[in-house]
């Protein structure tokens, strides 16, 4: 474990991370702009000009689809709504997350017992076929997207901070802290929160790609994201049926897709190798 | 190790109970039956319905009536296909996708393990750093994406394999669906196995072997094998999960009429029980696995026994 | 041709280097000693002979075993010499051997590889060799696995896996530092017969067992050597000035003076105190057992006993870090509650403690100034922050850090630095009594003196009191007032320093003495007077918990527990203190 001071000076210097940062930096500044600059518009249909192809005339760079929609402005926009639900259901998994596990570790005991029983049991459970169903159940409840993502995603958040929580509970310069009379909220914040965060953002990082593949699958099977709204694996979807007369609907959201998830767990990778404890030895 | 089995084997029982009751809930906790989008239908005619689903009990009642039946093997009738029961359903369709699944978990563990032990033992060469490169790239295409390219490029474009499943025959048509759901997986374990089996060789008793002068084989067969499979084996849990779900997007964009398109077709006409059905049919799958992985882990680790 | 001849060997990593020009050569039939404190290089040098370093080692010079150069060899090569002319023992059993591998299975596939025997054959040798190394029923530790095994045992495991090819050179590295130290005794006496028909390289940092088991000695320092000869020679005038201080520091039994008891008013009492864990499968796990003891202001007490001995629950249960089961703990004839949490704020700044791993025992995410002033902080709020400061740069002062380190975060410090800083968080509220859980037990033998010396010099200060938790007798010698010797979570023997060391009165304390390795090829040391380990703590035996290897012991031992009594002023738990002549 290592001072955070010095732990973003050797993010700056880890290759993998900087690029792969500056990449999915980029193509979220082109997601929030391209929209606002491309003379189209997401919803405006074009009956002269189905499918077709790429081409640089009205700025219709990624061609157009089966209504003649720019794919460009409805890619970007797919880019968008992907993140977004990427990004809030992560940060439901790690509030949910961080609180449980530190509660749990911090309180430990049986109550840590029954906790981590809670979620062991979760664990074992095939999570996207319950979002499936309550899909079904509730229709299709933008809300309940995030909150379905989230709350798969929470248990390993859990898991890991009970026990990193666990473990620097017993350290002893926590006991040390606890004999000279330190307060418990100052434990906490102080001694070891500090040494969470390390773990904590590792692991936002390695959820944020596993929450755009369910968010991305959920869409992709028409369970998620509806008409006109769109995301990337809505889009994947609408390419696939017309795969063999305008390949690109279904290349250009599937290579997006791809290239951001690639960049985000190679960002997580990194992350984790600079902050894996036995690195930094 | 009798007594860890058998402690194991409980556990596992509450767990499939949750299963079954979240799932319940969550279908009958839901605004509207089944019934109640399309037509506006006459009162007495909706009463018989509610009557012959028992849906004019009360929940518990209704619950306990559905466990008894899960019990004994009996998922209740499908709403869509009226005339099948679920459970006919799924044992129709069950044969088939079992086969996919297992041919994809099978070469995924045997791609898997091989690439990530060879990249383990040459860390930081070009091998190492290829295999570890394109195990990144499986683990960032989802099966929807690598799916449908495989056709596009495979099959559309060079034709060398079938497109769909229907009208073709043999072998062949099996290829691109396990394919598509076996590169994740292997790219998974591949990644799970190099990174146990560094792990593993970085260990003092790995350097007692080697100063035993053992050979690189007689270390990995007799000192590294057993220990560095255990986190592959605790993958296999989720690795069936993921297959599962991968199996739903597959034979939905293959046309394969198996327990995924089952699934999907299912929650599309929101068919309550089939849905409710597969799910529980799926989770008491994947707990018996854990429960099975569990149960290996002892044989492998005799730590674990005594707990 | 000697049996091993090193040339100029310079091992370095990246600009690092570990090892520097490094001379020397062992004849067939020697037993050499390398005496060296942690970064000197020695493990190393081991590594290198059996080609084991790390890929980014880069190694220069030359090393040859029978003629056949080692260094660089081909892995064939290696394996050509590796188990059958030259083995190794590390450190730690636990970690050495496999977990997942039977005992008898990883010593079978050495004989295997090796074409040496196969079949019923191998299995015959692999059981000669653990009977010969002094396992208790071969044919069971065949099939175990490691984790079944003691300490002792796993250890004994080792080494028959080391020997099973009969190589020509066994070089062991620190074979007994992560034993207890009855059992250190019992392997470094299977050492002793096993160097009559092999070549012995005995890498420690224990001056004590190459004084009694090397013939020859080589002493090393930062990678380089510094001194080689013989034994009774170097210990009788070292050349080199690290030498000298090396062997000046190493804790003597038998020489230097005792501190006298000390009369002060009487700080912190325990009184019956019971401790006990519960385990996860129900089972209760009996730490400390109706414990009594009292310190006074100004005195040190020395809390002594094996691993399993409920030391450390004995003064966790004082500072409430663990819950008593029965008891009292009174501080200044005050009853202190229970948990530390439920203790007035006030007590809290009178009892301190210092932990045996200096690094985990400061906040990686806190700068030494803060982990000072954090006490302070609590305690003593009226006190503006550049008042703070001040009393900080002081403390750190009085420990031996300038200013310098103020800012440093703890992983730039050195376990020694880091133990001062320890200190200075500890006794900067100027606390009554100061708890030293193992805290030189990490150290270097020079930088063990000097923080012994600092806690000296902090307790002629005030009335400090100090309970200082050891397993070893000899390290607490020179600094403590008063000894307490405890066995499974009992008394065994509470007595001042001066009767204690002169005349034990119980077995288990003799024992204790005994097993200590003496550092003086002259003197007789690191004798076997006790055999077995320590039971489980989980079924502690019958009546007496030490009777099971007690040669004293009689049928009222196994019958009835021996209640503490005062023997010749000290206060003794055995049924034949008076009986026996130890």
């Amino acid at each position: 474990m290592m001072s955070l001071g010095s732990t973003w000076q050797r993010l700056r210097q880890n290759r993998t991370v900087m690029i792969c940062g500056g990449l999915l930096f980029g193509v979220v500044v082109v997601a929030c702009i391209g929209p606002l600059v491309s003379p189209n518009d997401y919803l405006q249909t074009d009956f002269d000009n189905l499918l077709s192809p790429p081409t640089v005339t009205d700025m219709q760079v990624f061609g157009t689809d089966d209504l003649g929609r720019d794919l460009f402005v409805r890619s970007m926009l797919g880019v968008r709504v992907t993140i977004v639900i990427a990004v809030v259901a992560s940060a439901v998994s790690l509030v949910i997350g961080v609180i449980y596990g530190a509660v749990a570790g911090f309180v430990g005991g049986r109550v840590d017992a029954v906790m981590m029983r809670f979620v062991d049991t979760l664990y074992a459970l095939p999570f996207i076929f319950f979002v499936i169903l309550l899909m079904v159940a509730f229709e299709r409840n933008f809300l309940l997207i995030f909150v379905a993502i989230g709350a798969i995603n929470w248990l390993d958040m859990a898991r890991i901070v009970r026990g990193q929580t666990l473990s620097l509970r017993e350290r002893e310069f926590v006991a040390a802290a606890r004999v000279t009379g330190v307060s418990a909220p100052r434990i906490i914040f102080r001694h070891i929160a500090p040494n969470l965060m390390g773990v904590v953002i590792v692991y936002v990082t390695l959820t944020i790609p596993q929450a755009i593949l369910v968010e991305s699958f959920l869409s992709f099977l028409g369970l998620g994201i509806q008409e006109p709204q769109t995301s990337l694996g809505a889009l994947v979807n609408a390419g696939v049926n017309q795969m063999e007369g305008a390949p690109w609907m279904l290349l250009i959201p599937a290579a997006l897709l791809a290239s951001i998830l690639f960049c985000c767990n190679f960002l997580g990778d990194a992350m984790r190798d600079v902050f894996d404890a036995r690195h930094t030895a | 190790m009798l007594r860890y089995t058998v402690l194991r084997v409980l556990g596992a029982i509450p767990t499939l109970l949750l299963v079954i009751v979240l799932a319940f809930l969550m279908v009958h906790a839901a605004p509207g039956g089944p019934f109640d989008d399309e037509r506006v239908l006459p009162p007495e005619i909706e009463a018989n319905i509610a009557k012959k689903y028992h849906l004019d009990e009360p929940l518990h009642r209704q619950f306990l009536r559905y466990l008894g039946g899960v019990v004994q093997g009996d998922l209740g009738p499908s709403y869509s296909y009226r005339d099948h029961t679920v459970s006919e359903l799924i044992g129709g369709a069950l044969p088939l996708s079992l086969h996919l699944g297992a041919l994809a978990m099978l070469l995924s563990l045997i791609v898997g393990v091989t690439a990530g032990t060879a990249a383990a033992l040459r860390k930081n060469t070009v091998l190492d750093r290829t295999v570890m490169a394109l195990a990144m790239t499986g683990i960032s295409i989802p099966v929807f994406v690598v799916a449908p390219v495989l056709v596009l490029v495979l099959a559309v474009y060079l034709q060398w394999l079938p497109a769909g499943w229907s009208g073709n025959a043999g072998g062949a048509r099996y290829l691109l669906p396990v394919v598509s759901l076996a590169l994740p997986q292997i790219a998974y374990i591949a990644r799970l196995t190099r990174a146990s089996m560094i792990d593993v060789l970085a260990s003092d008793f790995i350097r007692t072997a080697r100063a035993q002068g053992l050979g690189t084989i007689a270390i990995v067969r007799y000192h590294a094998l057993k220990p560095a499979m255990l986190p592959v084996l605790s993958y296999m849990g989720p690795a069936v999960a993921a297959i599962l779900t991968g199996s739903v997007v597959v034979e939905e964009i293959f046309g394969i009429p198996g327990l995924g398109q089952l699934f999907v077709r299912g929650a599309l006409n929101r068919d309550y029980t089939l849905v409710l059905g597969i799910v529980i049919f799926y989770a008491t799958l994947i707990i018996l696995l854990n429960l099975l992985v569990d149960i290996l882990y002892a044989v492998i680790d005799p730590r674990v026994r005594q707990r | 041709m000697s049996l091993l001849q090193v040339d100029g060997l310079t091992i370095r990593y990246g600009d690092n280097e570990v090892v520097r020009d490094l001379s020397f050569a062992i004849e067939a039939g020697e037993s050499v000693g390398v005496v060296g404190e942690s970064g000197s290089g020695k493990s190393q040098m081991a590594l290198a002979v059996l080609g084991l370093l790390p890929g980014n080692a880069v190694t220069n010079g030359s090393v040859l075993l029978n003629g056949t150069e080692v260094l660089n060899a081909s892995e064939k090569t290696l394996n050509g010499l590796r188990a059958r002319h030259m083995a190794l023992v590390f450190q730690d059993p636990m970690q050495a051997l496999n977990p997942f591998v039977r005992i008898g299975a990883q010593l079978r596939v050495i004989l295997t590889t090796h074409n040496l025997a196969s079949g019923r054959e191998a299995d015959a040798r692999v059981l000669d060799m653990l009977q010969r190394v002094g396992l208790p029923d071969p044919e069971r530790q065949f099939r175990a696995y490691p984790h079944q095994l003691s300490g002792g045992m796993r250890q004994r495991a080792m080494i028959a896996s080391a020997l099973i090819a009969a190589p020509e050179l066994l070089i062991a590295d620190e074979p007994t530092t992560a034993l207890d130290v009855t059992v250190q005794a019992q392997i470094l006496e299977l050492l002793e017969e096993i160097r009559r028909d092999t070549t012995l390289l005995l890498i420690t940092h224990d001056l004590g067992i190459i004084a009694g088991h090397c013939e020859r000695m080589l002493v090393l320092e930062q990678g380089r050597l510094v001194e080689s000869g013989t034994t009774i020679d170097i210990f009788a005038s070292p050349q080199h000035e690290h030498t000298a201080a090396l062997i000046d520091a190493a804790p003597r039994l038998d020489r230097g003076d005792v501190l006298s008891a000390v009369a002060g008013n009487e700080v912190l009492q325990l009184c019956n105190v019971s401790v006990s864990y519960d385990e996860r499968n129900g089972d209760s796990l009996q730490a400390v057992r109706n414990l009594s003891l009292s310190v006074s202001a100004g005195e040190t007490v020395a809390v002594v006993g094996e691993s399993g001995s409920g030391k450390t629950s004995l003064v966790r249960a004082a500072l409430g870090l663990v819950p008593l089961q029965s008891g009292r703990v009174l501080f200044c004839g005050e009853e202190l509650g229970g948990l530390v949490q439920s203790r007035p704020i006030a007590m809290r700044r009178d009892l301190q403690l210092v932990f045996q791993d200096p690094a985990g025992s400061l906040n990686p995410q806190m700068r030494v100034a803060s982990i000072v002033d954090e006490p302070l902080l609590v305690h003593e709020r009226g006190l503006s922050s550049e008042e703070r400061q001040k009393q900080v740069a002081a403390m750190l002062d009085r420990v031996g850090l300038d200013a310098s380190y103020r800012a440093r975060f703890p992983h730039e410090l050195s376990g020694g630095q880091a133990q001062r800083v320890a200190i200075a968080r500890a006794l900067i509220l100027k606390p009554k009594v100061l708890v030293c859980d193992e805290a030189v037990a990490a150290l270097d033998g020079s930088v063990r003196k000097e923080i012994l010396a600092l806690l000296g010099d902090a307790q002629k200060d005030g009335g400090l009191a100090i309970v200082f938790i050891t397993h070893d007798l000899a390290v607490v010698r020179a600094i403590s007032h008063r000894v307490l010797v405890m066995y499974m979570g009992r008394l065994v023997e509470l007595a001042d320093c001066a009767s204690l060391y002169s005349r034990a009165q119980h077995p288990y304390t003799k024992a204790l003495l005994d097993a200590v390795p003496t550092p003086d090829p002259a003197a007789a040391g690191g004798t076997v007077s006790l055999s077995g380990e320590v039971p489980s703590i989980l079924s502690p035996p019958s009546g007496c918990a030490f009777h099971p290897r007690c040669r004293f012991a009689k049928d009222i031992c196994r019958a009835e527990l021996p209640l503490p009594r005062i023997v010749n002023g000290s206060i003794v738990a055995c049924h034949r203190a008076e009986e026996i002549s130890l």
